[in-house]
């Protein structure tokens, strides 16, 4: 029963233990920074992110076709373009950051459809650019476990100043001139999560796994290390039982993964015991604690 | 009896006139008309020769599945006199572009008076293969999923949103015969003066279809019987697969927009293994990852591209309808009858 229901799916098909080791790579390394763009207030600049990265992948299967490498670096150079251009006239002008970085993923939006559109032959882009989690190949799954690795330990190197600029970016910046580059190697992760997450699952649904299992976290942990674990257990249980329900009742994978985050979410928001629904309403836990 | 000869004579001229003067003027100007994706093009062209100015909306390469009409597209809908369409809702996009344009021309549906399939018949063999899973339908039972069972079944209809039938009608050769009569009547009534010229090229045309049908019978009659089973992107051959008694399957489906799940793949890839079908196809006009990834873990070989809803480029195996035909039966029975 248990054999059927929840194994024998990956025991007997290839392309659905891919699809979960995929899955777990993008887990292990976008919902960290999910956390953080969550703990900055920053969670629809992951948004933003994934539509400014959009435009550089198209631009680069215009140039070469359906590779990888060119989809990947055209969506990394687009997504750093705009996080670096709007990162620095919120720096040198008054412009607030997010309203620049709105100015800048837009521009780069409506630029990336104008090249698809006059240079295209509209073979359906967005079944290139939807990356499909159910076909992905040794190279995609390579660069998902890379990207994932290299973001993981730049998170390492990075906890301290970023844990400090979730607190108090002021201070940071009154002691530190760390604070400048901390921000952009942050907006980098985030760019290389969402290319990363893109291949396996497209791109709005990339941005999906990143926001919604940190969202859910905080429902359940109140340490940052905490928030992180559990977050990353919510995108893979996530992961696993939309893929699973994707195999037994034939729906689109992509959404059935998000789908199963936003379930965990939503009861999270009714049962978490740190600030969900219920927690907040009773009063006598809140002495307890 | 003076008056009948003078309206006689000024009837002839009148007629004269008409029918000189007209010719005259399109002769030197092809009438414009517009054909809705390459495949049609191709034929359109064929029968027109220099007496039309065609303009194909979905060009080579392209998919009219999510065509975008853009404003050029309109304007020569717009301009056109007659716009050939393949009909049996394979242009969903049609219908509002030409209100958009406000165009005034005749519409030439192609497809007029074939006998199309059913996409009952592709849901019968679409359940059968669900059926394997029956065994999991025991699970249905299990937990709340019930209702996520029961939408199932209406999101797979909801997918196929072509129409009732399966558009792809070319792919059979009797039918393309069908589409030449339907355009050289179609251009014929536009153009009445070049008439007999639209008759000659329909019947050039529809003699090299004959000849190439009789080289692809022989080609599929050859093919041994247990290998007739045949793996492609998306099912768009569903008449070819009628007109030679073989059995495509489809994880996409019929149309390219639907999004393919993780059901749809392990069926096909339980059907590969369990017939041990030897290749499998890719087309010019999809992403071509999940077929390569089946290839991979069933052990089949990737046969050769297949031209389904569009021509290749000019330098392409492809360019011409005549030539897809022939492409696509070559590398079928290279790939299944080696």
């Amino acid at each position: 029963m248990i054999w059927d229901l929840m194994l024998a799916p990956f025991a007997d098909f290839g392309f659905m233990r891919r699809a979960l080791l995929g899955c777990i790579a993008v887990s292990v390394g976008a919902t960290p920074v999910g956390v953080f763009l969550m703990l900055r207030h920053m969670s629809l600049t992951g948004d933003a992110m994934a539509h400014a990265i959009l435009p550089g992948a198209a631009i680069g299967y215009l140039v070469s076709g359906l590779s990888l490498g060119a989809m990947t670096i055209g969506g990394l150079v687009a997504g750093m373009i705009v996080a670096l251009a709007s990162g620095f006239v919120a720096r040198v002008t008054s412009l607030r950051e997010d309203a620049s970085l709105a100015a800048f993923y837009l521009i780069s939006l409506a630029l990336g459809v104008l090249i698809v559109s006059t240079h295209g032959n509209n073979v359906d882009l967005m079944h290139v650019l939807f990356g499909t989690v159910l076909a992905l190949d040794d190279t995609a799954l390579i660069l998902l476990c890379s990207f994932a690795s290299l973001s993981v330990l730049v998170l390492a190197l990075l906890f301290r100043p970023l844990v400090l600029e979730c607190a108090d970016p002021q201070f940071l910046r009154s002691v530190s001139k760390l604070s400048g580059v901390t921000h952009f190697t942050f907006l980098a992760l985030v760019v290389m999560n969402l290319v990363g997450g893109f291949h396996a699952l497209g791109t709005l649904m990339a941005v999906g796994i990143m926001i919604l299992p940190g969202a859910a976290a905080r429902f359940w942990a109140e340490s940052i290390a905490g928030l992180i674990a559990v977050a990353a257990l919510i995108a893979m249980f996530s992961s696993l039982i939309g893929l699973l329900l994707s195999f037994h009742y034939s729906l689109p994978s992509g959404p059935a993964i998000i789908l199963v985050a936003g379930v965990g979410y939503g009861l999270s928001l009714i049962f978490g015991p740190v600030g969900g629904a219920i927690a907040q309403n009773l009063p006598r836990r809140k002495f307890e604690t | 009896m003076t008056s009948f000869r003078s309206v006689f004579a000024s009837a002839t001229a009148l007629a004269t006139l008409s029918f000189t003067i007209p010719t005259a003027s399109w002769a030197e100007q092809p009438i414009p008309v517009v054909a809705t994706f390459s495949i049609l093009g191709d034929m359109v062209e064929r029968i027109g020769g220099e007496h039309i100015a065609l303009t194909t909306l979905v060009g080579p390469e392209g998919d009219a599945h999510v065509y975008q009409p853009t404003p050029k597209a309109a304007r020569s809908v717009a301009e056109a006199d007659l716009l050939f369409m393949n009909g049996l809702e394979f242009e969903g996009w049609l219908e509002r572009l030409a209100e958009a344009a406000s165009f005034d021309g005749a519409m030439v549906v192609a497809t007029t008076g074939i006998s199309p399939i059913a996409f009952e018949e592709h849901e019968d063999n679409d359940h059968d293969e669900h059926d394997e899973h029956a065994g999991h339908d025991e699970h249905d039972e299990h937990a709340g999923h019930d209702e996520h069972a029961g939408h199932d079944e209406h999101d797979e209809h909801a997918g196929h949103d072509h129409g009732t039938f399966d558009p792809h009608a070319w792919q059979s050769l009797d039918n393309a015969v069908i589409y030449a009569n339907n355009i050289a009547a179609g251009l014929a009534q536009a153009d009445p003066a070049n008439a007999s010229k639209y008759y000659t090229n329909r019947a050039a045309f529809v003699a090299e279809i004959v000849a190439l049908k009789s080289d692809i019978d022989a080609m599929m009659a050859a093919l041994p019987a247990d290998k007739r089973t045949v793996v492609t992107p998306h099912d768009a051959f569903g008449y070819f697969a009628e007109a030679y008694d073989l059995t495509f399957e489809a994880p996409q489906g019929m149309s390219t927009e639907s999004e393919v799940s993780a059901a749809d793949v392990a069926a096909l890839i339980t059907q590969i293994r369990r017939e041990s079908i030897s290749a499998v196809f890719i087309e010019s006009i999809t992403d071509n990852r999940m077929m390569e990834q089946i290839a991979n873990e069933t052990g089949a070989t990737i046969g050769g591209t297949l031209y389904s809803d569009a021509l290749s480029g000019e330098t392409g195996p492809a360019s011409t309808y005549l030539d897809m035909m022939r492409h696509n039966a070559t590398t079928l029975s290279d790939a299944l009858g080696s």
